[in-house]
């Protein structure tokens, strides 16, 4: 096995994780605010994969990246509007439940509308421009998600922690009614965060498909879950925990398919979450509660 | 003024407040006490916009505040520090107090050093997370939060409870303060010795009704209250 195998298999890793990345930290904000798992965070995902093959038959890339970015968030925030704020005062079980249905409900509408055959994701020039050094060989796209995921992350962060509009995420995220009495409109906070999470997941899912060609309705589902190990691998609730999962669960899944057990890649990623569940339930970057009795 | 009139709330099945009629007069100190239970924070829940009213009317200088959300109804000038304290333990004192002003668009400095006047402590440790704070500096710092909203009244849950007594007496006479700077509190107690001590006015809360009213002198004297809050002797 040379470096320069090594060094390849190793930015495939990155790219993969950096997709895996962007998506977890929809899951991550989401429980955030939520305290839910949004189990349809995958197929919306799935959705913008789709998304983009359709607005790329009509419109140039420049065009599609805004109205894939776009449609996802609509998508989302309908979804949040229509299946989870009427469950607000509802047990949380009962809101995770519900997301777990609209999963089902999406894979099934994108199988019906999209039929189940697999569907060519449309090449996007700029991205798929291939670089060769030496023995390795990448496409531009590679080189970009790890970059870009690294970078909106930082904003992310600095979003939650210096802006007024953080301030009140985290405040939603402690103590709703509380943040009701600073004045603080909850619903609006959950349908940014909604907007930011699905965006990202947009973002995602065009790093995602661009190296992996086609789309069909059940793409989203099991990236979806691995994204989903990746934010409890990180500590779910944690931005930068979302982004060290992501990288780790994508190059793991690199390593393994390239030592040549990739029959045990998948199966790899939930061993790795009963680990963690047993060892580290907080995952690397856990909340701790500093709260006084 | 806040006037409260013929006011029903239903809690999880409950009928906790039952035709509760008080008002709140502009400038003064009133207090509902009552034990466990008998429905004051429910009361005071529902002025906020936290529970729904099932019947009656909640006005502020004559406009109507059931109906309104929670937000809109600290931007028309109530707020309130709930019971146990609630603040947001992984932020710190600065953030807390910021956050506190988060409807208003106006520079905050003047109102931090006014909060950092009443409670010098707060500024001392402005850096700490709220977390780590003593429960007496927790109470002070929920206090200053809700003024950092520049409300004109004051609603305070329980300021007293968990803390050791001399702590107590500290945050009644910043209450009292508050209060000669001009606005108007609505206080609910279950030490109705030091509430009715400083309060204009005063209510008794008993299963939901309120059963017995006057200046907080009066009730002092009243010897049912006396025996049933007071722990005097029948």
């Amino acid at each position: 096995m040379s470096l320069a195998y090594l060094l390849q298999q190793l930015l495939n890793g990155l790219s993969l994780g950096g997709a895996y990345a962007l998506i977890a930290i929809g899951y991550t904000m989401v429980y955030g605010i939520l305290r839910m798992i949004n189990f349809a965070h995958g197929d919306v995902f799935m959705m913008a994969g789709y998304f983009m093959i359709y607005s790329m038959a009509v419109f140039p890339w420049y065009v599609s990246l805004p109205v894939v970015i776009a449609g996802t968030i609509v998508l989302g925030v309908v979804i949040e509007k229509l299946a989870y704020k009427p469950l607000r005062s509802a047990p949380r079980m009962s809101v995770m439940i519900s997301a777990i249905g609209v999963a089902y409900l999406l894979e099934n509408l994108a199988n019906y509308l999209f039929t189940a055959m697999p569907q060519s994701y449309p090449q996007i020039d700029i991205l798929k421009h291939v670089y060769t050094l030496g023995d390795i060989t990448v496409s531009r796209v590679t080189l970009v998600a790890p970059v870009l995921t690294v970078i909106l992350t930082v904003l992310m962060i600095q979003l939650v922690n210096h802006t007024k509009m953080g301030m009140a995420m985290r405040a939603c995220s402690k103590d709703q009614n509380t943040a009701r009495i600073m004045g603080i409109k909850v619903d609006s906070v959950i349908t940014k965060t909604f907007i930011i999470g699905c965006g990202l997941a947009a973002i995602g899912s065009i790093l995602y498909f661009t190296d992996r060609n086609t789309v069909q309705p059940y793409s989203g589902s099991l990236p979806g879950l691995k994204c989903f190990v990746a934010a409890v691998l990180g500590g779910i609730g944690s931005i930068p925990g979302a982004m060290v999962g992501g990288f780790i669960v994508g190059v793991c899944q690199i390593a393994i398919t390239a030592a040549g057990y990739s029959v045990f890649s998948d199966a790899f990623t939930f061993v790795l979450l009963i680990i963690i569940l047993l060892v580290r339930p907080t995952g690397i970057f856990g909340e701790k509660a500093t709260d006084k009795v | 003024m806040l006037k409260i009139s013929h006011l029903h709330v239903n809690y999880g099945g409950i009928k906790a407040v039952r035709d509760v009629s008080f008002d709140v007069p502009d400038g003064e100190i009133c207090t509902l006490i009552g034990s466990n239970g008998a429905g004051k924070s429910t009361t005071l829940r529902t002025i906020i916009g936290l529970e729904k009213a099932a019947s009656g009317s909640i006005t502020l200088d004559g406009s109507e505040l059931i109906g309104l959300q929670t937000n809109q109804i600290v931007t028309n000038g109530i707020t309130l520090v709930p019971e146990g304290r609630h603040v947001f333990p992984d932020m710190t004192v600065l953030e807390n107090l910021k956050i506190g002003s988060y409807m208003r668009k106006e520079d905050l400095q003047e109102d931090l050093n006014w909060i950092y006047d009443l409670f010098p402590r707060l500024k001392e440790r402005s850096w700490q997370a709220a977390g780590t704070l003593s429960g007496g500096e927790q109470q002070m710092l929920a206090v200053g939060r809700a003024l950092m909203s520049k409300p004109k009244i004051l609603m305070m849950d329980e300021p007293s409870l968990g803390l050791a007594p001399i702590i107590v007496q500290g945050i009644f006479d910043i209450i009292k303060e508050i209060n000669k700077q001009g606005v108007t509190i609505l206080l609910i107690e279950q030490n109705a010795n030091m509430a009715l001590r400083i309060a204009h006015s005063a209510y008794v809360m008993e299963t939901g009704e309120l059963t017995l009213s006057g200046t907080g002198a009066e009730l002092l004297k009243n010897d049912a209250i006396k025996a049933a809050y007071l722990g005097g002797k029948k």
